[in-house]
């Protein structure tokens, strides 16, 4: 078990010093690492720019919402006793979404994510996870009425045409350059938070998965039904609440400044209980946070690959990922 | 040893059955009969603590259930639900060790005392084969005793469950009721549950609770039949008690 996580831990640091080395643009290997080492390749001051500003803050974003996006999977998966929950499909990312819309359009519909102040995007973080947050609600809500798995994704399926819908409607009365921004950052992409916001996007991940950890042990119980997590001596409703802000600021932040990124979520946890072959959640947890910043950082990587300066849209590239696992998980299911 | 005083039990201000005054004994299994919708799992529900009580009160060697906090109340009385158990990956041990909850850490780690109550546990249900064994390929049967382990695990002096016979082949009915009985016995815990095998009830448990036309009738088969409460309650177009043989006719 440990070995495993070793390894993934190995696989990590290899995969984040990649990201570091290669980028959308050909900067020779050897001329980064003078860079890292603090020197600056003469004829080339753009290329530090790129290398200490660009990829390594990239790189952080990426490993950080892989982690954070893996997590709200698994804790969405064990809160519905669900495996095919995750942000995306039930819809709390649209949530998300719709209230970064509407704040990008209270802004005058011209600001887009990259050029915000802190001030703006703590107002657009703050959006994502009131829409976030309310999705979630209500889905918790209806996931006591609705006794069947499926009723409760296809409310996800609903919730995120509805958010669509009034996102579309927005976008209507938005500036073009509104509407472009908008369209661009639903795209995905890991490299829009950048040196200046990095130091709070951190602080808000770290913060959300850190409280994560919190939740390992009611999560094991909980995997057995309420019921029984309540007799084990689980406060169900404060564990309610405490997965309902964990997701929220999780969601609510990746979305917010990376765009809507889809299956990362939902695949990762089963990645993770494939791998390891567990259901206790102290080993799940972090093999999950491993797993998907794996996944993220080597997507990252992916979305390079044209490597004349242009990039594949990360929302592109995770659904090819994801989708084989999650068709996976529906077979064995169907045993 | 559970008592029920004026005990009220319902939904909101549903009430279901009223002016309950029975008491359950420790070392005992005691089987809950009735029809559907009369209130079994009302009871069963109220006793556990998943449902306030609408009035009266519930002692617990001598507790009220409702000033319990939830980890107290999970080191008293632990269940078997009717809800199924489906996880994958998660093996027998896992899930008899999830009875140790209460008592662990913060992490939920299990210390070797825990491992060992679990192994205890299993090998007294009789399943110390399947141990390794993810639930997912067990039997309705080896299931049902895999949660009975839970129980143990979480060594409670009640253990509560829900028809744990329903869904279950002829035979593992039978075993999993002597299973029961012997554990009640051999534990001095009171081992309550609700059943649809009203036979095997009669034949096995130690005391009967019939739930019927609203009010509840406790004792032993014995003293049921005596009283005519037994005769009463299985009464219907071609059954036949025999009292003596404790079986029934069925035309």
């Amino acid at each position: 078990m440990n070995r495993k996580l070793g390894l993934l831990t190995a696989l990590l640091l290899l995969l984040a010093v990649a990201n570091v080395l290669w980028g959308s643009l050909d900067i020779p290997v050897k001329d980064v690492w003078h860079i890292l080492c603090g020197g600056e390749v003469e004829g080339h001051s753009a290329w530090s720019i790129i290398v200490l500003q660009g990829r390594i803050p990239q790189m952080l974003t990426a490993l950080l919402t892989g982690m954070a996006l893996g997590t709200c999977g698994l804790l969405l998966q064990t809160a519905f006793r669900n495996p095919l929950a995750g942000p995306s499909i039930l819809g709390i990312d649209s949530g998300a979404n719709l209230g970064v819309a509407i704040v990008l359009l209270l802004l005058g519909g011209t600001a887009s994510i990259g050029n915000l102040t802190i001030g703006g995007h703590l107002l657009v973080v703050v959006a994502a996870m009131v829409g976030a947050l309310a999705i979630m609600a209500l889905l918790m809500i209806l996931s006591r009425l609705l006794r069947s798995q499926v009723m409760l994704l296809i409310t996800g399926v609903i919730i995120s045409y509805v958010t669509g819908s009034i996102i579309q409607l927005l976008n209507y009365s938005a500036t073009e350059q509104g509407v472009f921004s908008f369209v661009i950052w639903g795209m995905g992409n890991f490299s829009s938070v950048g040196i200046e916001r990095l130091l709070f996007f951190c602080v808000l991940l770290c913060l959300g998965l850190l409280l994560a950890l919190l939740l390992i042990k009611p999560l094991d119980a909980l995997l057995l039904g309420d019921r029984y997590a309540e007799n084990l001596g689980i406060r169900i409703g404060r564990v309610r609440q405490m997965l309902l802000l964990v997701t929220g600021l999780l969601t609510a932040t990746t979305t917010a400044f990376c765009g809507p990124i889809s299956f990362i979520g939902l695949a990762v946890p089963h990645l993770a209980r494939l791998a390891l072959g567990t259901t206790h959640h102290r080993i799940l947890m972090p093999a999950t946070m491993l797993i998907g910043a794996n996944l993220a950082l080597a997507c990252n990587l992916l979305s390079t690959l044209p490597r004349d300066g242009s990039i594949i849209p990360i929302s592109v590239i995770t659904p090819l990922i994801g989708a084989p696992v999650v068709l996976h998980v529906i077979l064995k299911q169907r045993n | 040893m559970i008592e029920l005083q004026h005990l009220s039990v319902g939904y909101g201000t549903t009430s279901v059955l009223s002016d309950i005054n029975q008491s359950l004994r420790s070392g005992q299994m005691v089987c809950l009969l009735g029809a559907n919708g009369v209130g079994k799992s009302t009871i069963l529900r109220t006793l556990a603590g998943f449902l306030p009580p609408l009035s009266g009160k519930v002692l617990l060697e001598g507790c009220d259930l409702l000033s319990l906090t939830i980890s107290q109340r999970s080191q008293a009385v632990s269940v078997v639900l009717t809800e199924r158990v489906e996880v994958p990956y998660m093996k027998v041990t896992d899930l008899v060790g999830m009875g140790r909850s209460p008592y662990t850490g913060f992490f939920g780690r299990l210390s070797k005392a825990d491992k060992n109550i679990v192994d205890e546990a299993i090998e007294m249900v009789g399943i110390t084969g399947l141990a390794q064994r993810t639930i997912d390929t067990l039997s309705d049967g080896e299931r049902q005793k895999a949660l009975l382990a839970k129980a143990l695990a979480q060594q409670t002096p009640v253990i509560l469950l829900d028809e744990p016979t329903a869904f279950l082949d002829f035979h593992a009915k039978v075993s999993t009721l002597r299973l029961m009985l012997r554990l009640a016995h051999e534990t001095n815990k009171t081992i309550f549950l609700s059943t649809h095998d009203v036979e095997m009830a009669i034949q096995l448990s130690d005391a009967l609770w019939i739930v019927q036309d609203g009010a509840i009738e406790a004792g032993t088969t014995a003293s049921l039949t005596e009283s005519g409460r037994l005769q009463h309650f299985l009464q219907a177009e071609g059954i036949t008690y025999d009292a003596a043989e404790r079986t029934l006719k069925i035309k």
